[in-house]
């Protein structure tokens, strides 16, 4: 290997040159070396494939199909239904009901953006402890979410750490039934959705704002630029790719939530959310049909999303080539 | 706002005012004081959930029930709820399974990722746009939006209740790594390809014995982001490994649940058991956690 690579500089010209006519030589003496070639980019993508079409698109097309049957996920015949699974979702107030839960989320994700945007900004200055700062901001990403889940049910529970913090500073009457209440879950989940992704937003404006040349601070404070004029003209500017993106993945993110109500109170007390409600139709009332077209109804709104994002904020930098 | 607005004043003292200056200098004060007050807020809320499950887990069983949350244990190398947790939670089940399909998802994620960028970027060939474009569409369908129909492909190719099935999962649908090794990629030069080749090396000798190696930044990027992403996984074990003998660590934990009831003190150890070693990763690899998500996520 070290061999191969050692010729990177450049093979001295007199080496190189039989070799180069010698190859030259073998690939037209071999007939099958242009269907050869020809197939050799597909070998190494037959694989690659093959996974993404099983798992990602054979679902889908599924998912489709599904959406239309009353099949209950046994059954071996699939009863073609129409629209009905549809016009059920939009009908059937119990279950267009998560429509609403998903606004909490969305709600969350733009408190969570607006942190993020605040630490990313503040610690891109020089600070003492900015490591730490950092640090500390950016592991709750990190933790496996099922832990989460259980430090955030002992934080809520009655008599649990928030309300022993609530009660040391007098606030007793503000306690509630954080989980319990249908008025509070919801938003005691979001909050736990805010504690636990605002530090992926924030090392990622961060990451943003200090690849912006450092001269450009240098010019403005020479010219006399307030902080809020260089946050304003430099680094807005900067991270518009990075806060288009998030927000994009902020939106999904809302409607796709799963984990944390999942683990937290299994969506009871009117927080399910789309997926757990989803999930729930599909594996627990054996409503395959129409769990499918609740998925597909997401599937549309999420391409839309991202649709609309891709065309008020063109980014020319993400493709795959 | 920040500590270094005092130090470029100096040079302005010259110019401005004395007078300006001053409330210049008072505001800045005010805010950096501001500024560290936010920080200092910001991470007392993200410390104190995490702060509470630590001192409940050194608490016996008579302390938690008589403390509050936030008052510390009486002795903190009582170790017994950790024990406790460790043996009657599976936990080292839970650990075993979630290494081996950890080491046999990222082994396939580096070479299928891999061998898609090398295609991807070092060869034309008819279909290549449509190949792009089938991966790139993959990335808008969210995983979880599609569970219900997975499930029963997994059931159809006989997968359900095996290791396999995460493992096809975690490979199948990761589309991240295959990104990552297409940027790393196109910043190695098209000359190491060539020379090898005139050396005789055919394109499967390059990829594996040039290529590959070549790739290694790429790969412990990978392996960061895609390793804490199977660690921490729920669903997929949750969804299509209910048997117990398959927990991975995620689902040991969520099982805490259900025979722990409030054994509060034995549940925090439960999750500190599995929060430590992702401690202990990012402490050691910060830097390049850190380099990993910020590429990553830009995707």
């Amino acid at each position: 290997m070290s061999q191969l690579t050692g010729t990177t500089g450049g093979v001295p010209p007199t080496a190189a040159a039989p070799l180069r006519s010698e190859a030259k030589r073998k690939s037209a003496s071999l007939g099958s070396s242009r269907l050869r070639r020809r197939i050799t980019p597909y070998l190494f993508l037959i694989i690659p494939l093959t996974f993404l079409i099983t798992f990602t698109f054979v679902p889908a097309a599924n998912l489709i199909w599904y959406s239309v049957t009353d099949w209950d996920g046994v059954d071996l015949e699939k009863e073609f239904v129409g629209l009905e699974n549809y016009i059920e979702i939009f009908t059937e107030p119990e279950v267009f009901r998560v429509f609403f839960v998903s606004l909490y989320y969305i709600g969350a994700s733009f408190i969570q953006m607006a942190l993020a945007l605040y630490f990313a900004t503040i610690l891109s200055f020089s600070t003492r402890f900015r490591n730490l700062f950092k640090g500390i901001l950016f592991f709750p990403y990190l933790i496996n979410g099922v832990a989460i889940g259980l430090v955030f049910l002992y934080l809520f529970q009655p008599d649990g750490t928030l309300d022993s913090l609530l009660k040391a500073v007098g606030l007793e009457q503000a306690t509630t039934a954080w989980l319990g209440n249908p008025d509070a879950v919801n938003l005691s989940l979001a909050s736990t959705s805010i504690w636990r992704y605002t530090g992926l937003n924030f090392v990622l404006f961060l990451g943003a704002i200090q690849s912006i040349p450092s001269q450009l601070y240098e010019a403005a404070d020479l010219d006399g630029a307030s902080k809020w004029q260089q946050f304003r003209y430099i680094i807005a500017p900067g991270i518009k790719r990075i806060i288009s993106l998030s927000f994009i993945l902020a939106i999904s993110g809302s409607l796709a939530v799963f984990e944390i109500p999942f683990i937290m109170t299994g969506g009871a007390n009117g927080s399910a959310t789309f997926v757990i409600e989803t999930i729930n139709r599909a594996f627990l009332f054996r409503q395959v049909g129409l769990a499918s077209a609740m998925a597909v109804v997401l599937l549309l709104i999420v391409l839309t999303v991202t649709f609309v994002q891709r065309k008020l904020v063109p980014d020319d930098e993400v493709n795959l080539t | 706002m920040t500590t270094t607005s005092a130090r470029p004043d100096v040079p302005m003292t010259r110019m401005a005012p004395p007078k300006r200056r001053e409330t210049h200098v008072a505001r800045g004060r005010i805010a950096v004081v501001l500024k560290y007050a936010s920080l200092i807020a910001a991470a007392i809320v993200t410390l104190i959930p995490l702060a509470a499950i630590v001192m409940t887990s050194f608490k016996t069983r008579q302390e938690y029930l008589t403390s509050g949350p936030l008052d510390a244990p009486v002795n903190w190398f009582n170790f017994e709820n950790f024990v406790t947790a460790f043996t009657r939670g599976n936990m080292l089940l839970g650990f075993g399974n979630t290494a081996f399909v950890l080491v046999v998802s990222l082994a396939g994620t580096i070479l299928i990722g891999s061998m898609t960028a090398y295609a991807i970027d070092r060869f034309d060939f008819r279909f290549k746009k449509v190949v792009i474009a089938l991966f790139l569409l993959a990335t808008l369908v969210p995983g979880v939006t599609t569970q219900v129909a997975t499930f029963q492909i997994i059931i159809g190719l006989g997968l359900y209740n095996s290791y396999a099935a995460p493992i096809a999962l975690f490979l199948g649908t990761d589309i991240i790594s295959i990104y990552i090794f297409v940027q790393f990629m196109q910043s190695i030069p098209k000359d190491v390809d060539e020379a090898a080749m005139l050396d005789g090396a055919n394109r499967f000798t390059i990829y594996w014995r040039v290529i590959l190696p070549l790739l290694k930044p790429a790969i412990a990027t990978v392996v960061i982001i895609k390793g804490i992403a199977i660690y921490n996984e729920f669903y997929i074990p949750f969804l299509y490994m209910p048997s117990e003998k398959l927990a991975m660590i995620s689902t040991a934990l969520f099982r805490f649940k259900g025979p722990f009831g409030s054994q509060w003190e034995v549940i925090s150890a439960g999750a500190l058991i599995v929060i430590i070693p992702t401690v202990v990763i990012f402490i050691i690899l910060q830097r390049y956690i850190y380099n990993g998500f910020t590429q990553g996520a830009t995707k």
